[in-house]
């Protein structure tokens, strides 16, 4: 969970890595200040995105409450791409190996704003509260933002979703 | 109340999250249900969620856990001292 909220602001393996390990520890050092009033994975998770910033801010340069101010400033084309042919096994779809890296790639280049939101709502299934919480906006920017997120991921992957586009409604699995 | 495909595709997040009211829903089921392309939008957004939650999408890095517990083994020690 910390690794990947690290990895979602860093966008860099090691620098994630050795921001987990430094989030790890100041949620070890101040344990004491941990009180309850948020989900301990919260608090651990706003931890590492504090963290996150403040690799983010000594790489970049950036001001200080420069992430923090960014908003919706994406005007454009959130509408999902269409699909038509959808005869293919979804199995085997999801199995496929290029699928994952492209999923991969694709969320890597979102802008910061909406990758932040996926993952913490659809990798670590923070509930949208929590998410609300940890990124220190509000509830209905989070849902916007993840919406917005969806939609570019969708359109971006429908050219390896259209040859082997799904059966209708086959997965449910997650409680979503 | 009928909708167009626009309408359904502005709610389909939170369609998936169970997030829209009773009466929305009912009517984005009586659009999917003649709506092809919708169907497909709603799937294919759906399934890029499963593959997101897969472990396989995004693995820790090898070795990661192994690493972790190292550097907090060393802090805990020099904590002690």
């Amino acid at each position: 969970m910390v690794y990947l909220t690290l990895f979602s602001i860093l966008k860099n393996e090691t620098e994630a890595e050795d921001g987990a390990q430094e989030s790890m520890i100041n949620a070890y050092r101040h344990l004491a200040s941990f009180r309850g009033d948020a989900k301990f994975s919260t608090w651990l998770t706003t931890i590492a995105i504090n963290e996150g910033r403040k690799r983010l801010r000594k790489t970049k340069g950036q001001a200080e409450d420069s992430i923090e101010e960014q908003i919706e400033e994406h005007e454009g084309d959130f509408t999902p791409a269409p699909l038509t042919d959808w005869r293919e096994i979804p199995l085997e779809a999801l199995e496929r190996k290029e699928l994952r890296e492209a999923l991969r790639v694709a969320v890597t280049e979102l802008p910061d704003i909406y990758r932040q939101v996926f993952i913490l709502r659809d990798l670590e299934e923070l509930n949208i509260e929590e998410t609300a919480q940890a990124l220190a906006i509000n509830p209905g920017a989070v849902k916007v933002r993840l919406h917005r997120a969806r939609m570019m991921l969708q359109k971006r992957l429908v050219p390896y979703l259209k040859t082997t586009a799904p059966a209708r409604r086959a997965f449910f699995g997650r409680a979503l | 109340m009928k909708l167009d495909c626009k309408h359904v595709w502005e709610h389909i997040s939170e369609y998936i999250d169970n997030t829209v009211d009773a009466k929305l829903r009912e009517d984005i089921e009586l659009h999917l249900e003649h709506c092809e392309i919708c169907s497909a939008i709603l799937d294919s957004t759906r399934n890029i969620l499963v593959l997101t939650a897969d472990d396989r999408t995004f693995e820790l890095p090898v070795g990661y856990s192994k690493r972790l517990h190292e550097r907090l083994r060393e802090e805990i020690e020099k904590s002690k001292h």
